[in-house]
């Protein structure tokens, strides 16, 4: 299936990425490009293979689920782009 | 005495140790060269002021006889780990006035060992790249030049490129790399030094910005396998803070350089005979082929039928985990913010003007790869050739020892040359990706000069968790090598 700018303007809305007409128009054919010789993983037979997520062939271990550390608010809020009285500052979200 | 700036760590902590030199010293001279040699890009961000307080430390503990393993070695940190106290970027304008208030567990086990860090060093954004073009910083500049006198500006390798600059240069002794798929060993090739990623959850990942979490690993970049192998054992070992941080004792790497080879197997992939490979690429292979074998090693052909695949199933695999990584750059808990008509608007606003071209691109393919419908076809897809892929691996092992092949299909480039075609860049990492989605351990050794002068290097590969023997190899093919060449600018200096 081949890419167009429309796919790209939708992608784009779902990755939160605000593209201009002029940036859709060039990463259109970049994309389409690059997704075209990935199908090339369609010429292997993978039926019967397992997907790999992670080559660490160990079990995550788990941890008691306590509090151990904390305390930092100030070092959290430290680099915010606003921030006041403690929480970060956002543009309004609910009227 | 060598000139400070031109020994091995090897031969600092020596002279060190000797009280030949100071390491404020040590220090002021590789600052020196830093400054001098600005032009090529290399730091993001220089802390002399700092280098020269820690350097001040080391020597009251050099004169208390409490040297640790990198007493006041001054080294370059990537800017993409996290430095309490001083700004870190990912080469991004979207983290441009970033401090962290916490220190990266791989960086913070080297102040420990007296480690003496000058500066952040460049990179491709988010360390997404293979020439160092991306950074938001400004591209990085090859200390090495052609012998044609065209004296073009040459790229130093990505995404680690300010590290192999630096190296290279004589501005630092170490470098800190992070290697995704080849990050660390195609620098390390294209600036004629050697470089390890080591084994997938060797070193601890926290504290690093991350890329692709399941394949991004740190690792070092120095002048010789020995300062390598030196380094890396201060940065390795288990932490808790990440989840994919293997519990196994760290062995003493520099004790695995023994110079002998003998009845060890390597093997030779015959599917990295790609067409096309020029041929001096090829000759230095043999020549690596022909050492080993002089060295009393045996060489296997080998073979791994999945290797063509590895390419377009990463180019899946890591732009999925990047897009997924990245999600966290909104303008709200740290980092560059746009104002917008409201919040999903500054979102968009923030992350179209905060990412680069590169990042931005793979973020897109990434967001393409996970949606909705195409999950399945394109995600799921690349995990299962990703098992086969490191399958291949497995079986050649039972075969093979040590596995050698070229680190690039190519010397240096010119700054710009491959930047209109990302498929062309791409094809870089053709050597380094296979074991990159295998988690294996690889290095890359400087081998030879290549008809203009270029430094071409070697990569050895070897089983998870064996750095050992890669060590042991690389110090090896190094020797047999004899590279001596340096950068003319260095020459230039030193005469």
């Amino acid at each position: 299936m081949s890419i167009d700018k429309e796919t790209v303007r939708k992608v784009a809305g779902l990755a939160r990425l605000k593209l201009n007409e002029e940036e859709l128009e060039r990463f259109t054919p970049q994309v389409a490009g690059i997704m075209k010789w990935v199908e090339m993983l369609g010429e292997v037979n993978t039926d019967k293979v397992a997907p790999l997520a992670n080559v660490v062939n160990s079990e995550l271990k788990l941890r008691p689920d306590g509090i151990t550390d904390g305390g930092y608010q100030k070092e959290i809020l430290a680099n915010a782009p606003e921030s006041m009285e403690g929480f970060f500052v956002v543009p309004k979200v609910v009227e | 005495m060598t000139e400070l700036t031109n020994q091995t760590i090897a031969q600092a902590l020596e002279g060190l140790k000797k009280k030949e030199f100071s390491a404020t010293e040590l220090t002021q001279a590789h600052i020196k060269v830093m400054e001098d040699t600005r032009h090529l890009n290399a730091y993001i961000t220089e802390t002399p002021d700092l280098a020269l307080e820690a350097a001040k430390e080391s020597d009251k503990r050099i004169a208390a006889g409490k040297m640790g393993a990198l007493e006041g070695i001054p080294i370059g940190m990537k800017d993409l780990f996290c430095t309490k106290g001083v700004r870190t970027t990912a080469a991004s304008k979207i983290l441009g006035n970033f401090v962290p208030q916490y220190e990266s567990t791989v960086s913070g086990k080297m102040l420990a060992e007296g480690a003496v860090f000058l500066g952040k060093t460049n990179l491709d954004e988010f360390a997404m790249g293979s020439s160092n073009t991306t950074s938001a910083f400004g591209n990085v500049i090859s200390p090495w030049k052609r012998n044609d006198g065209s004296n073009v500006d040459l790229v130093p390798g990505g995404s680690s490129g300010g590290s192999s600059s630096a190296v290279a240069a004589r501005s630092c002794m170490a470098a800190t790399g992070t290697d995704t798929g080849g990050s660390i060993r195609q620098p390390a090739a294209f600036c004629g030094i050697a470089g390890i990623k080591p084994t997938y959850g060797r070193c601890s990942r926290w504290g690093v910005i991350a890329f692709a979490s399941s394949l991004d690993q740190p690792g070092i970049f120095a002048r010789n396998t020995e300062d390598c192998a030196i380094v890396l054992k201060s940065m390795a070992g288990h932490d808790p803070k990440d989840s994919t941080s293997a519990n196994r004792p760290v062995p003493d790497f520099a004790a695995a350089l023994t110079g002998n080879v003998k009845g060890l197997k390597v093997g030779i992939p015959k599917e990295y005979n790609v067409e096309g490979i020029p041929a001096e690429i090829s000759d230095i292979w043999q020549k690596g082929i022909d050492w080993l074998k002089a060295g009393g090693a045996e060489i296997v052909d080998i073979s791994l039928p999945h290797t063509k695949y590895a390419l377009p199933t990463y180019y899946i695999i890591a732009p999925a985990e990047c897009s997924s990584n990245l999600a966290r750059y909104d303008g709200v808990r740290y980092g560059m913010r746009v104002e917008g008509e409201n919040l999903n608007d500054m979102y968009g606003r923030t992350r179209a003007e905060g990412f680069g071209s590169e990042v931005t691109r793979r973020i897109l393919i990434g967001t393409y790869v996970l949606s909705a419908g195409f999950y399945d076809a394109y995600y799921i897809k690349a995990q299962k050739l990703r098992r086969l892929i490191h399958e291949d691996f497995v079986n050649a092992y039972k075969q093979c020892d040590v596995i050698l092949t070229p680190t690039a299909p190519s010397a240096a480039f010119a700054v710009g040359e491959n930047d209109d075609d990302p498929l062309k860049m791409y094809m870089n990492d053709v050597f380094t990706i296979p074991a990159s989605l295998a988690g294996l351990p690889g290095m890359s050794v400087p081998a030879g000069l290549d008809s203009k002068g270029l430094p071409l290097g070697l990569q050895i590969l070897g089983r998870p968790w064996d750095e050992e023997t890669v060590f042991r190899v690389s110090d090896f093919i190094e020797k047999a090598a004899a590279f001596t060449a340096v950068p003319q600018m260095v020459i230039k200096k030193a005469a």
